[in-house]
């Protein structure tokens, strides 16, 4: 069981058209790696230059948001789920 | 011939043709056509609206013939054409308030009084008249929203008159005005079990798995832009100038972002001159991420966990906090967060020295005012606005929590003359 990883539409176009991928690690930044590697093209929409998530992207693991557990470096374990949510307005 | 009762209907129904603006990105400045969605394909930054820089600009005189409406600024909204939906709503009062200003130390202050707008009473209908009309151009049958309450007020009442579908997602834990003030108009209405973060995030999934137009989520670009209505009407309201400052609440950040726009343009526009006035941004203690930014000059949102009674800015990862801090601080102003006492305090203020009951986001703004003013921070001359952006009458827990600072229980008399008497000589003893 891998852990798994729910992409917008934005990002889905850079990953083969699929909008659920999976992977596995230790860390969420594992998962982020594996997935960089198989899909070069998403990469930079993942994280930046210095590997960290951008301020306009959101990183949930299961229901929280990464920030608040070590970023990238949040623990995650099989099955898991990753949702990534470009950054959206008050209400 | 046409009946009053069949002229009134028409004016409800689709009439007049709109083009919504073609898509800017605000970070990398890629262009992108004009669509339901609110991210930069290569960057992933906010997608804004292309500005109209080919358009003819009216004067004072013609923007002050037309409807009092948000749309007799229309040259500066983005659509090309006419609207077809929610014509009335904007140009709500601006009040002067000469015994606040007193209290701040300040030479004017007014209040821009949206807890009267139409149709629900919050400043939220601004934006949802601006995105109902991009929803309607783009052909979406269906809008939604995800609210801490006004705006799912606003969005069920604009596609309820539209007669559009709606899709709302709420906390499950809102003031019940708020719950209630959106049924009544018959949404599909959702509550969900989390903050306004988790159903933020949720809605970002339903937009992007049933093409609903969300406003603030796919529609956000043409939305964002009805907030500088609030702006246009402060410069006009106020003779064509501008305040020296301004005081908003924050949830999103978006506001304070749009209010320092509408100024720029309407001073690159020529109808207003001078020093553009000081951004304040307020917010509750119990969920401050934008003013943690101003306050410490962080480059980055840190998120917070939401709690506090002004649900209606508890909004723990802001999505605009970055642009809404360069606002502040490159317009000079700074930010306050204020207590649960403090709001409410500054809900009866405001009702007391201005007669205008806010709701909570509302105190917050006053209660933000007050804590800035003592700490120094406006000057003797200012000429400031505070924008009251929501009714108290859908927040009437704020100001009945015993363990916060409730309204004092009225007496209960018989009807009798001698009652009144012995109430009225023994409140002039007291």
């Amino acid at each position: 069981m891998a852990i798994s990883i729910n992409l917008p539409t934005v990002l889905s176009k850079l990953a083969g058209g699929n909008k659920i991928l999976e992977a596995s690690g230790n860390t969420l930044g594992d998962v982020i790696n594996e997935i960089a590697l198989t899909y070069p093209d998403l990469a930079p929409r993942l994280k930046d230059e210095a590997g960290e998530p951008y301020p306009f992207v959101t990183f949930y693991l299961n229901d929280d948001d990464i920030r608040f557990n070590g970023g990238f470096a949040a623990p995650v374990k099989d099955g898991d789920e990753v949702t990534i949510v470009p950054a959206i307005a008050g209400g | 011939m046409s009946t009053t009762a069949e002229t009134a209907v028409a004016a409800t129904e689709f009439k007049g043709t709109l083009t919504p603006n073609p898509l800017i990105c605000r970070l990398c400045k890629t262009p992108a056509e004009a669509a339901p969605v609110a991210i930069c394909e290569h960057c992933l930054g906010p997608l804004d609206p292309a500005p109209n820089t080919d358009r003819i600009l009216p004067s004072r005189q013609e923007i002050e013939s037309r409807e009092k409406s948000i749309w007799r600024y229309i040259e500066w909204l983005p659509f090309e054409g006419t609207p077809t939906l929610s014509l009335d709503t904007g140009f709500t009062p601006l009040v002067e308030a000469p015994r606040l200003a007193k209290l701040l130390g300040v030479a004017k202050c007014w209040v821009k009084n949206d807890s009267v707008s139409h149709p629900t009473l919050s400043f939220k209908d601004r934006v949802v008249a601006t995105a109902i009309n991009a929803a309607h151009a783009f052909g979406l049958d269906t809008i939604g929203c995800a609210s801490t309450g006004n705006l799912a007020n606003s969005v069920a009442a604009h596609a309820a008159r539209a007669g559009m579908k709606a899709w709302i997602f709420i906390p499950d834990d809102l003031e019940q005005g708020k719950i209630v003030g959106t049924q009544v108009y018959s949404p599909n209405l959702v509550r969900i079990k989390g903050t306004y973060d988790d159903v933020n995030r949720l809605c970002a999934q339903v937009a992007d798995y049933f093409g609903w137009g969300i406003v603030n989520v796919n529609l956000r670009g043409y939305y964002g832009e009805g907030s500088k209505t609030l702006a246009f009407e402060i410069a006009e309201q106020l003779g064509w100038r501008q305040p020296t400052a301004v005081v908003a609440p924050m949830a999103g950040g978006s506001l304070v972002t749009k209010l320092r726009k509408g100024f720029r343009e309407f001073t690159e526009a020529g109808l207003i001159s001078g020093d553009a006035p000081r951004i304040y941004g307020a917010q509750a203690a119990g969920c401050s991420p934008i003013v943690n930014m101003v306050q410490q000059d962080l480059q980055q949102v840190v998120p917070v966990h939401p709690n506090t009674i002004a649900k209606s800015i508890a909004i723990g990862n802001p999505a605009d906090g970055i642009f809404a801090k360069k606002a502040i601080v490159e317009s000079g102003g700074y930010g306050a967060a204020v207590s649960e006492v403090a709001i409410v305090e500054g809900i009866k203020t405001l009702a007391k020295e201005v007669g205008i009951f806010t709701e909570t986001a509302g105190g917050v703004t006053v209660a933000a005012a007050l804590q800035l003013a003592q700490e120094g921070r406006f000057k003797a001359d200012d000429e400031i606005v505070l924008c009251i952006t929501g009714n108290g009458l859908k927040t009437l827990e704020a100001v009945t929590d015993p363990s916060l600072s409730p309204l004092k229980d009225a007496p209960v008399i018989a009807p009798r003359l001698r009652e009144v008497r012995s109430l009225v000589e023994s409140m002039q003893g007291a």
